[in-house]
């Protein structure tokens, strides 16, 4: 488990691990409604993380913790 | 045009590694790159922020550099103490030349040396003690401090030091703020770490000092983020900033001071300079109080006006037009400087090895004067850093990543740039090869190089360099050598 950040761009999600400054963005999400947001997310760098489903956060940026599923750091 | 093909700059990598012994080759490839602008990513061509391999000469710094050195040793009215040994504080001091207002050993302290100046019996016995009546002397020799911050420096993290609870002693005996920064420089792979190390330990004992406390408001408050004012370089910024009609609440850390700090939790933008050692506060700012940022790059015109739009976009018509405004004022005189420099500059070709933003934040300057920047890299930059690099650097460009002395050397030899900027530890050697060189960290005791300002005396300081007659004249002393051994022999 680690905390992870995700804020918004202009080309979508964010995906920022703190703890090893490794940025990218997040090209899909499981869930994205304002009641269910989370689950597993991918990155573009191939990476894939899961997020507890949970609602949607009022604010972005948001810390989470997140789950390392897959892929490379 | 760049000075080599996509397939010389391989050519020239794979030169370059033969020496190395098998694994290390293997290493290094991975830090060296021929750029591709359609890349998206980095990740998959360069490897950065990994420890630096054993035998090489590399020029990175240590965790308690990028605390001391660049992030709180800058924040004037506030006290950085070098727990330790004294020799890193000694050769850290004053050493980036940032510029302050105020007098030195009275109400601002960044050229003076506070250490603990740690002996054996401190190492063994511990120096909290030491660290508590220091503290204590400060207070009473400079009683206009306003904080003190502990910078921690290898021994401290080895002998297991309880700096926090000094500092929490200490801070409520002399009612001032009192930072334990757990920086030491054996930390992380570079100063890199330190820099995120001290991000965080503002986080956690200065930024939030002042929330609910009063604090008038306007509309265009910004902050200045990551700017050191090396020679100068955040004043000739933020009056750039001033002329569209926004107000500058703070500026981190260069000429910045504790109260700045503390109110800058109030801005509506944060403006951040050198991103690679300042993101992680302004991500929290973001997060914790919704203050949203953004890089913005203020070297050569055409990035300033780039970067002022930018800003702009982020406020209202009246900022707009007060942005439009600076561009116009400044379009004729800097049409002039590069009237004058262009000529003389055209067309030559430049290779940077530098730190932080630099490597990619300078290029639209070199080409602002018709210049070409044809090898670049960081000494201790992450993945992001690269992306953003990418799309700045022209196609089939050397990039790499945390440069040994036998790579530059070797690079330089092949590519022949015109002019080379990097570091005082690299200057000497390309000054005794005969090249052109500027360092590009201290500005070569010049400056400021940011802003408008900024960018007449670096057009002037490039040409100054580069077509100084004296190169020409000079023959490396091992060159000489060789070729008299040569006549010897024959
Ligand atoms: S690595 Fe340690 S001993 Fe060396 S300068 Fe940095 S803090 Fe001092």
């Amino acid at each position: 488990m680690a905390n992870i950040m995700i804020r918004k761009s202009d080309k979508g999600y964010v995906f920022y691990l703190p703890k090893r400054d490794i940025e990218d963005s997040i090209t899909s999400m499981e869930f994205d409604t304002p009641e269910k947001w989370g689950g597993e997310i991918k990155l573009g760098n191939g990476g894939v993380y899961f997020i507890e489903p949970q609602a949607a956060p009022a604010r972005l940026p948001y810390s989470v913790r997140a789950r390392r599923v897959d892929g490379v750091e | 045009m760049a000075a080599l093909t996509r397939e010389e700059t391989q050519a020239l990598i794979e030169e370059v590694l033969e020496v190395y012994p098998e694994k290390a080759k293997k290493d290094r490839a991975k830090h060296l790159m021929v750029n591709d602008k359609e890349l998206e990513s980095s990740k998959k061509c360069i490897t950065s922020n990994r420890k630096s391999l054993p035998g090489v000469m590399t020029m990175r710094g240590c965790a308690y550099a990028g605390s001391k050195g660049v992030v709180w040793g800058p924040i004037k009215d506030m006290i950085s103490i070098s727990h330790g040994p004294i020799g890193c504080g000694q050769y850290a001091r004053g050493g980036r030349r940032n510029y302050y207002v105020g007098t030195t050993g009275v109400d601002t302290f960044c050229e003076m040396n506070f250490t603990s100046d740690f002996q054996e019996k401190d190492i063994v016995f511990g120096g909290d003690k030491k660290l508590a009546k220091l503290i204590g002397e400060i207070e009473m020799l400079f009683p206009l401090n306003k904080g003190i911050s502990i910078q921690s420096e290898c021994p401290i993290g080895l002998i297991g030091d309880d700096i926090e609870a000094v500092a929490k002693k200490t801070a409520a005996e002399i009612g001032k703020p009192v930072v334990p920064v757990r920086c030491e420089g054996f930390r992380g792979v570079s100063q890199s770490l330190g820099h995120h190390i001290a991000n965080d330990s503002v986080r956690d004992w200065i930024l939030s000092n002042r929330d609910n406390q009063p604090f008038e408001k306007t509309p265009y408050d910004v902050a200045i983020l990551g700017d050191y004012n090396i020679g100068g370089d955040a004043w000739s910024s933020r009056i750039l900033l001033e002329e569209m009609g926004l107000r500058v609440v703070a500026q981190w850390s260069g000429d910045g001071t504790l109260a700045e700090m503390e109110n800058t939790p109030n801005v509506k933008l944060n403006l951040l300079h050198c991103y690679r050692s300042m993101n992680y506060i302004s991500r929290h700012m973001e997060e914790k109080y919704g203050i949203p940022w953004l890089e913005y790059n203020f070297f050569g015109p055409t990035k300033i006006a780039e970067s002022l739009r930018a800003i702009a976009a982020h406020f209202d018509e009246h900022i707009k037009e007060g942005a439009e405004r600076v561009i116009e004022k400044y379009t004729a005189p800097m049409n002039e400087i590069i009237a004058k420099f262009k000529p003389r500059l055209q067309g030559k070709k430049v290779m940077l090895y530098v730190g932080g933003l630099r490597p990619r934040h300078v290029i639209g300057a070199y080409e602002d004067l018709g210049m070409e920047v044809i090898g670049t890299g960081y000494e201790f930059a992450h993945n992001d850093d690269y992306d953003r690099t990418i799309k700045d650097m022209g196609d089939a460009t050397l990039i790499f990543d945390d440069a040994t002395g036998h790579e530059l050397d070797e690079f330089v030899k092949v590519m022949k740039p015109d002019l080379i900027g990097s570091g005082i530890k690299e200057k000497y050697v390309f000054h005794k090869m005969g090249f052109p060189f500027r360092q590009m960290h201290s500005w070569d005791y010049s400056g400021p190089y940011h802003g408008y300002d900024g960018f007449a005396v670096f057009a002037k300081d490039m040409d100054l360099t580069l077509n100084n007659p004296c190169w020409k004249m000079i023959k490396a002393p091992w060159d000489k050598q060789e070729a008299e051994a040569e006549k010897k022999a024959a």
